[in-house]
């Protein structure tokens, strides 16, 4: 099998995450690592090889900023077998719509000699959470989408996952090629081990830029984005409000009282 | 005026609350739309509902050769419908599938999209949208600049406004091609009814995390002495005590009542990237250090095991 993970470089989300005067996210201020939920993704990828047992191989793919090499190296560290990162100057301040774009045209690039049979991606960036680019690979690749698996079987080329949906859980099946995405319910992520950590160094990593894609720089970045930011407001900090000790019941009583003040009860 | 569609998330012809939402937002910006993806038995009942909140139009599609496939037909028969009525835009509920349904629109109708909005305005007769990022901790606004704007709203971004629309149901045939019926849904099970409001609707949510120890019996009873729905944190459904579908945060679900009580949580970010945005803010936790202290507006220093029930009595004995 030819499994791609996408993995994205995110702002962490422990530290003060901010924007630029453009109003795009600031990647480059802000300490950044692989998105915690794209590990899920990786592996979920790797088991998946392990499984295989065969020559399996699994790339992972990263859009982002040149520091976004932290991110592949992770993976590659955890055990990916190759990277690749796409970055070029003109997809910085990209919308999903163009990332999507982005990651197609690499997915189809790494399955020019070798059909890719499986994209997995994460759930949602922890970053923009907009939880679409797999959708919208899905769409962009013509494949089917078997997306937010909390559970996955694979028996040949058939894929079938669980998906607890808004409204009922789910069995969700298809047949490879095709997209899947997976949640923080799959199962915990590996920590990269030293070897894993030493062996990394020597796996490939290549860079991309977009001209290896044949993606025009016009078609993605900040001015081509279809949708924009006008404006950014910090969230006015929450006025402190009331904290009572809770001596001799007297916690349930102010509870109470609060609650009834405010017309709860 | 423009249409907006809306596209209805129903279970079984029930139309949603969060629907009735963005047939209230939309009035702000043209006609509201209705598009009914369902059987043809559930679409004339669902439309009498959604033509007392306002929608003009219900333009009704069959699903019996679709509904076994995921998200990719909707997307189709969205795109459809908006060729055919050129929309002012489209608008879906957030969600799984409200999002994915969206990102298929959007590469197929070459549009910019918008997700978790939580407020709409217009300006010069284009919509702006709001949305809550990082965690709650920043508010911006945008706007799509290319084709329809498309946007996905989280549930509780309005108060939904009866209004008499004509609500005239129109059946619309889409065309689905072969590659939209490629991701099967093999099987799907409902979720339990828990008699208590649905979460990301509820106006009340109580919350209970690690420090309940497993035992929600507090939680539940004072969800119910307030009417409230019952949330969980990552750590009580990774112990397996509350299924995951009660878990409120960043992979949860998101919730904007208007009253949040959390117990036993210690407010880590990702907990709170799920409610932050909670009108009212109350916390019982026994460590005063605890960080979700820094966002309350009322909190108890306590043991929510003492302090919850003994407040579930006071309230049930005020209410009479
Ligand atoms: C990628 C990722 C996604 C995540 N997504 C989510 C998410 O969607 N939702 C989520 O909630 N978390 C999420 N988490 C986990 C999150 O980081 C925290 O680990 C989790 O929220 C902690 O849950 P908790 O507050 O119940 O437990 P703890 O952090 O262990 O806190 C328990 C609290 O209970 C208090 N307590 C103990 N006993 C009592 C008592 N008897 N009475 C009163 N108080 C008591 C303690 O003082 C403490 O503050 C995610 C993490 C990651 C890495
Ligand atoms: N820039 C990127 N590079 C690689 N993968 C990405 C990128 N953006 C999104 N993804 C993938 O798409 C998933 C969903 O992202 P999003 O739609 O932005 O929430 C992530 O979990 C990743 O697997």
């Amino acid at each position: 099998m030819n499994i791609v993970v996408c993995v994205k470089y995110v702002p962490d989300a422990t530290a003060d995450r901010q924007f630029e005067s453009d109003n795009t996210v600031d990647r480059v201020g802000v300490d950044g690592l692989l998105s915690e939920l794209d590990e899920y993704a990786v592996e979920q990828a790797l088991q998946l090889k392990e499984k295989a047992g065969d020559d399996t191989e699994v790339t992972a793919l990263c859009v982002g900023p040149e520091k976004a090499v932290d991110a592949v190296r992770k993976a590659l560290q955890m055990g990916a077998d190759k990277g690749v990162l796409v970055s070029d100057e003109a997809v910085a301040g990209s919308d999903a719509v163009a990332t999507s774009l982005v990651l197609a045209k690499a997915v189809e690039k790494l399955g020019s000699e070798k059909q890719v049979d499986l994209v997995v991606c994460g759930m949602a960036s922890t970053d923009g959470s907009m939880s679409v680019v797999p959708a919208m690979l899905a769409e962009r690749l013509d494949l089917p989408q078997v997306t937010f698996a909390s559970v996955i079987e694979t028996q040949g080329d058939q894929v079938r996952v669980k998906r607890d949906g808004d409204t009922a859980t789910e069995v969700i099946g298809g047949t490879m090629p095709l997209v899947l995405s997976v949640t923080d319910q799959s199962g915990e992520a590996r920590y990269p081990s030293f070897k894993g950590i030493m062996a990394a160094k020597k796996k490939p990593l290549d860079t991309w830029a977009l001209s290896d894609l044949g993606v025009d720089a016009g078609e993605v970045g900040l001015d081509a984005a279809w949708s924009e930011v006008l404006e950014t407001a910090a969230r006015p900090p929450r006025t402190a409000g009331e904290i009572v000790k809770d001596e001799d019941g007297s916690g349930a009583t102010a509870l109470a009282e609060f609650l009834a003040s405010k017309k709860f009860i | 005026m423009s249409e907006v569609l809306v596209l209805v998330d129903h279970v079984d012809g029930t139309v949603r609350k969060p629907t009735l939402e963005l047939l209230t937002l939309a009035r702000q910006l043209g006609e509201p739309s209705a598009v009914f993806i369902g059987s043809a038995d559930q679409a004339n009942a669902a439309a009498e509902r959604l033509k007392a909140y306002g929608a003009e139009k219900v333009y009704a599609v069959d699903d019996a050769q679709t509904k076994g496939y995921l998200v990719a037909p909707k997307a189709e028969v969205l795109a459809q419908l908006a060729e055919k009525t050129s929309p002012a835009a489209i608008f879906i509920v957030s969600g799984y599938e409200g999002k994915e349904i969206a990102g298929r629109l959007a590469i197929k109708l070459g549009s910019g999209l918008i997700t978790d909005a939580v407020d709409l305005a217009v300006d010069g007769g284009a919509p702006v949208f709001t949305q809550s990022v990082f965690a709650g901790n920043y508010t911006v606004t945008s706007k799509v600049k290319q084709g329809t704007p498309i946007a996905t709203f989280k549930p509780n971004s309005a108060a939904p406004e009866e209004a008499a629309g004509a609500g005239t149901v129109e059946p619309f045939a889409a065309t689905i091609s072969d590659s939209a019926k490629k991701a099967q849904i093999v099987a799907s099970q409902p979720r339990k009814a828990t008699g208590r409001p649905e979460l990301t609707e509820a106006a009340i949510v109580v919350s209970g995390g690690r420090g309940t120890g497993g035992n929600f019996e507090p939680i539940e009873g004072l969800a119910d002495a307030l009417g409230a729905a019952v949330g969980a944190s990552r750590a009580a459904v990774d112990s397996g005590w509350m299924p995951h579908t009660f878990q409120v945060g960043q992979t949860g679900k998101t919730v904007s009542p208007q009253l949040y009580v959390a117990n036993g949580i210690s407010g880590a970010i990702q907990h709170r990237a799920g409610m932050q945005t909670s009108k009212t803010i109350v916390a019982v936790n026994k460590d005063e250090e605890a960080p979700i202290f820094e966002l309350v507006d009322f909190g108890v220093v306590g043991d929510l095991h003492t302090v919850l029930p003994a407040a579930t009595e006071e309230i049930n004995k005020r209410k009479g």
